[in-house]
């Protein structure tokens, strides 16, 4: 049998760190990189008789998620205990939700693969659940001497466990939906995303079933994955060791398996045998988790649009293709900075063409050059004003393409504030005027009698030689489609 | 002046007839000469007493003091207290210091009281006779043969032989009122959420609540006033007006002082068990209750016989995760030698915990797992709704309830020790109130067999501590129960 004789079937567990100044339980700060021990509040080292205080800025991050994903934001949740014994959870216990969870359903449309047409789709990932927990701390095993070192800086840092339906049929749909998870959190502000912190970590459940099969397969969790690249690398090798053992005759164990990213490959961790009764039950020290209508409705008040949201109105109202769209929604500071760019361009007799305008240069040189040149899109050396105003001129023709280019290197290099300046001072405004060209041409065509004559031999290049030899004259300034149909009549005629 | 009243040694104090170090010295003069026959404290704090007291005088001397200024109390050993050894009666806190005031120590040193030291307990506040303390058993005042009730016996002994005025203790179970009865004193527990846990070491979360030990009803309102508060730390404390306890006591006295107060009597707290001299004293108290105006009416609580399987299936579960922060990895007690983390864990809490609270983490541990879940902790909190229902319905007929506090006096020492069971139904008065939440208060009402006394429990509607000092004053402006003194405080 071949790998295309199996489905396979993905479920992610994401924890995403909420990015509140104070711990979830405790007024303790939440800056990573202090001293070890250095952030602790008597709740967070566990000393005896402190007692958690549940921070409503976690709550109001959960809520925005919660009506970021069209999901029920529970009226009522609880807290519970989470009972395990391990040297970096203090208490014995870690506070989380269980059976009342305060985000329940919801779902996020991913787009998969890139391009248009048959290489890109879109699917809608449904979401199980959403509930708050405080993190553990960190166990340090190097530098001890055989001995563990304990760090509870992060002990009581707020997460947000996301958790989605086994919708997910390849690697690919996981990561896609892993990053419209992460696009989204950042969107809203909620989480900074940031990976090599562990600020967003991924658990990838994965089964196999033959092609058919109604019953979902025997699932394996795969913890831990602080990558995309690693979550993809982890989802493909399990899935492919799944198939292989059981057309070995063998059977999946429901288990807990650790990547490691220097081999590639999966490890057990611990089998369903070893797994620990964690003797939940709801924290007495904490009330349960009232959330208001008038609460949501203040967060939905000050929620931003969301990517989904955007992405329609670009294409509905702007007329951007659904990659343009995409590729500009995946990120609040690219769609932010598009935004501000078409906004800023003005409208007129343009404003239809405007947008696809200003869409090429943010995903076409703005992205490349900040690209090269590593940096986010957020301190771009361009701003959405200076990148209006040269895409304005553009597109009432006082300058070509070509020209722009140029004068986008000036603004990027800060030669100028604005693009009208640089045109300006450096006398790049195009020549329409019909005169002025055709003086431009007659020079041309005398000095260029070879091209001339193939031209009429009827080879065309040499007429694009011509056009090239006219717009050099020009110094590039002048209009390429006037040259174009002035060079053409005098030919012709 | 070791047998007055608090207000008479404020007049002393305001008055300067006595200084507040004068008064320090005097307790902790009999802290040392009574602690070693009664083990009523695991750690005096002569140093810190008297620091406090010098601070008090200056306070007093610029008119500044407030009603417990300068008055000497003591705390039970679960209080963190900063600076102090705070050990829970165990040997796993055997080397604790805390770094920090639990909020009612916070709040009683902000009135300016003097504490002397900490109180020996039941580890971990579990028991009924301060038996299963890691420090030993305390002596009962009134007959050093037998407990004074647990688990505050070291703060009720303590109080009962005068060797402070005031004390606080914790009661999830009874852990008050039934050392208040055993030791001929006067103890309240609040409503729960009165008082801030925040700094309680805690035993079962949901039951827990700090209390107050004094000689009288007048004494406990003004301790209990002075604890008592909202504390944003604490997300069950309530967030509600503070209460002057002491308001209603000081209207005048009158022949009929309680006429038009409705008692309910539950038929559940007169049945088979309890003993014939409790029930005589006890009677006779209501007696005089009708003497003084209170009419009685019989009420019942159907479901009582339920609270015992409640509650022990309740406060150990949460016992089971509460004590799990007791590993050894970041304070307290930890096994000398060990081979790995597991070793580790194993020995150290075989090494730091006692019988009773072994027995209570596995009774815990096993309710609350896979499959156990529903039919124990989840039945249980079914239970527990059942008789707080049975509460309101007692409740809705009369202005509080009253009965025995205990079926018995106090035991002698070891009695029990073979049979935790009936330990635990000893309880059977006290612990349905903690399940309903309720403020309940005893106070002393007599003496049954071999001179030891009996304690009659008032317990009312949420909120209703004024109205059980209130009914408690009254009653003891026309007794003298609760100026009897064992031998040792005559």
């Amino acid at each position: 049998m071949s790998r295309t004789d199996w489905e396979v079937v993905i479920g992610l567990e994401v924890h995403a760190q909420l990015n509140t100044s104070s711990k979830i339980f405790s007024a303790a700060s939440t800056a990573f990189g202090a001293a070890p021990n250095a952030q602790v509040a008597p709740v967070d080292i566990a000393l005896p008789g402190a007692l958690p205080v549940l921070n409503r800025g976690a709550v109001e991050r959960a809520i925005r998620f919660g009506l970021a994903i069209g999901a029920e934001v529970a009226p009522r949740s609880v807290f519970a205990r989470k009972n395990y014994f391990y040297p970096d959870l203090p208490k014995g216990y870690q506070i989380s939700q269980f059976e009342l969870p305060v985000v329940q359903g919801g779902e996020i449309t991913i787009r998969v693969g890139e391009g248009e047409g048959d290489k890109a789709y879109d699917k809608t990932v449904r979401l199980t659940r959403a509930h708050l927990e405080e993190d553990a701390g960190k166990s340090l095993h190097e530098d001890f001497h055989g001995m563990t070192g304990i760090d509870l800086n992060r002990a009581g840092t707020p997460l947000l466990e996301i958790v989605s339906e086994p919708d997910m049929r390849s690697s690919a749909e996981a990561v896609a939906y892993a990053r419209a998870l992460h696009a989204l959190v950042r969107w809203i502000d909620i989480c900074d995303g940031n990976m090599q912190e562990g600020s967003f970590r991924c658990d990838a459940n994965v089964s196999v079933r033959r092609k058919g099969a109604i019953e979902l397969g025997t699932r394996r969790e795969i913890k831990n994955l602080n990558s995309f690249r690693f979550l993809q690398q982890a989802i493909d090798f399990e899935v492919q060791w799944q198939i292989d053992t059981i057309e070995d005759g063998g059977r999946i164990q429901q288990a807990t398996v650790l990547f490691d990213p220097d081999t590639g490959e999966t490890r057990m961790m611990r089998s369903k045998e070893d797994a620990h009764d964690y003797r939940y039950f709801p924290d007495p020290d904490l009330l349960p988790l009232a959330i208001a209508d008038e609460w949501k409705a203040r967060v939905a008040a000050a929620m931003p649009e969301l990517p989904g949201a955007m992405k329609a109105r670009f294409i509905d109202d702007w007329g951007l293709s659904a990659y343009d769209a995409t590729t500009l929604t995946a990120s609040k500071e690219i769609a932010d900075f598009y935004q501000a760019t078409v906004d800023a361009a003005g409208g007129g007799a343009l404003a239809t063409q405007l947008p696809k305008l200003c869409a090429n240069w943010v995903m076409g040189e703005l992205a490349a050059r900040l690209n090269k040149a590593e940096r986010e899109i957020a301190d771009s050396p361009v701003s959405p004003a200076q990148l209006a105003g040269l895409v304005a001129r553009i597109g009432d023709n006082t300058i070509s393409n070509a020209i722009g280019r140029k004068v986008f290197d000036a603004l990027w290099n800060g030669e100028g504030a604005s693009a009208d300046e640089i045109i300006e001072r450096d006398g790049l405004k195009q020549v329409t005027d019909s005169g002025a060209i055709d003086a431009l041409i007659d020079e041309v065509l005398a000095a260029n009698q070879k091209s001339v004559d193939e031209f009429r031999a009827g080879k065309e290049k040499a007429f694009n030689a011509l056009v090239g030899q006219v717009m050099k004259a020009s110094r590039g300034k002048a209009n390429p489609a006037q040259v174009n149909e002035l060079l053409r009549a005098k030919l012709g005629g | 002046m070791i047998n007055a009243p608090i207000t008479e040694l404020r007049r002393a104090l305001d008055a300067r007839e006595v200084s507040a170090v004068e008064l320090a010295t005097l307790f902790l003069h009999r802290i040392e000469s009574l602690n070693p026959q009664l083990n009523a404290f695991i750690t005096v704090d002569r140093e810190g007493a008297l620091t406090a007291a010098r601070t008090a005088d200056e306070r007093i001397a610029r008119g500044e003091a407030g009603p417990l200024t300068g008055i000497p109390i003591a705390h039970k050993d679960l209080f963190c207290t900063e600076g102090v050894l705070t050990t829970c009666g165990s040997k796993m806190l055997s080397n604790f210091v805390s770094p920090y005031d639990a909020h009612i120590v916070e709040r009683l040193k902000a009135a300016g009281a003097v504490s002397l030291g900490k109180t020996n307990m039941d580890e971990f506040a579990m028991g009924s006779s301060n038996e299963s303390s890691f420090y030993g058993a305390v002596k009962n005042p009134w007959d050093m043969r037998r407990v004074p009730g647990g688990s505050s016996g070291g703060s009720a002994a303590a109080v009962a032989a005068r060797m402070v005025p005031l004390a606080t203790g914790s009661d999830t179970g009874g852990s008050v009122r039934q050392p208040a009865a055993f030791s001929g004193i006067t103890g309240i527990k609040p409503t729960y959420g009165v008082c801030s846990r925040y700094g309680m070491i805690a035993y079962a979360s949901s039951l827990d609540q700090a209390g107050a030990f004094g000689a009288s009803a007048a004494d406990c309102a003004l301790l209990l006033a002075a604890m008592s508060g909202f504390d944003e730390r604490d997300s069950t404390s309530l967030e509600r007006p503070a209460q002057d306890f002491t308001a209603a006591l000081a209207a005048p006295a009158s022949a009929k002082p309680l006429e038009g107060l409705r008692i309910g009597l539950p038929r559940e707290f007169f049945a088979e068990g309890l003993a014939d001299d409790v029930r005589g004293a006890v009677e006779a108290a209501l007696a005089q209750y009708r003497a003084l105006g209170a009419t009685t009416v019989e009420v019942g609580l159907p479901n009582l016989k339920l609270a015992i399987p409640a509650y022990y299936v309740i406060a150990p579960a949460e016992a089971s995760s509460n004590l799990s922060r007791f590993d050894g990895v970041r304070y307290g007690h930890r096994a000398a030698d060990y081979a790995d983390l597991n070793d580790m864990y194993c020995k150290t809490r075989a090494e730091g915990f006692g019988d009773e609270v072994k027995r209570r983490i596995l009774i815990g541990t096993y309710v609350l797992s896979h499959g156990y879940y529903d039919a124990y902790y989840l039945q249980a909190q079914r239970l527990r709704h059942l008789i707080a229902d049975d509460f309101r319905a007692a409740l809705a007929q009369c202005d509080l309830i009253a009965g025995p506090t205990t079926p018995t006096t106090a035991w002698a020492l070891g009695a029990m020790a073979d049979d935790p069971v009936q330990m635990y139904l000893s309880d059977i008065y006290t612990l349905a109130i903690n399940l309903a939440g309720l403020p309940g208060l005893s106070h002393p009402c007599g003496f049954g067999d071999g001179g030891l006394p009996v304690g009659l429990q008032l317990v009312g509607d949420h909120f209703a501590e004024g109205a059980l000092l209130d009914a408690a004053h009254r009653f003891q402006q026309h007794t003298d129960w609760h100026l009897r003194r064992p031998a040792c405080a005559a």
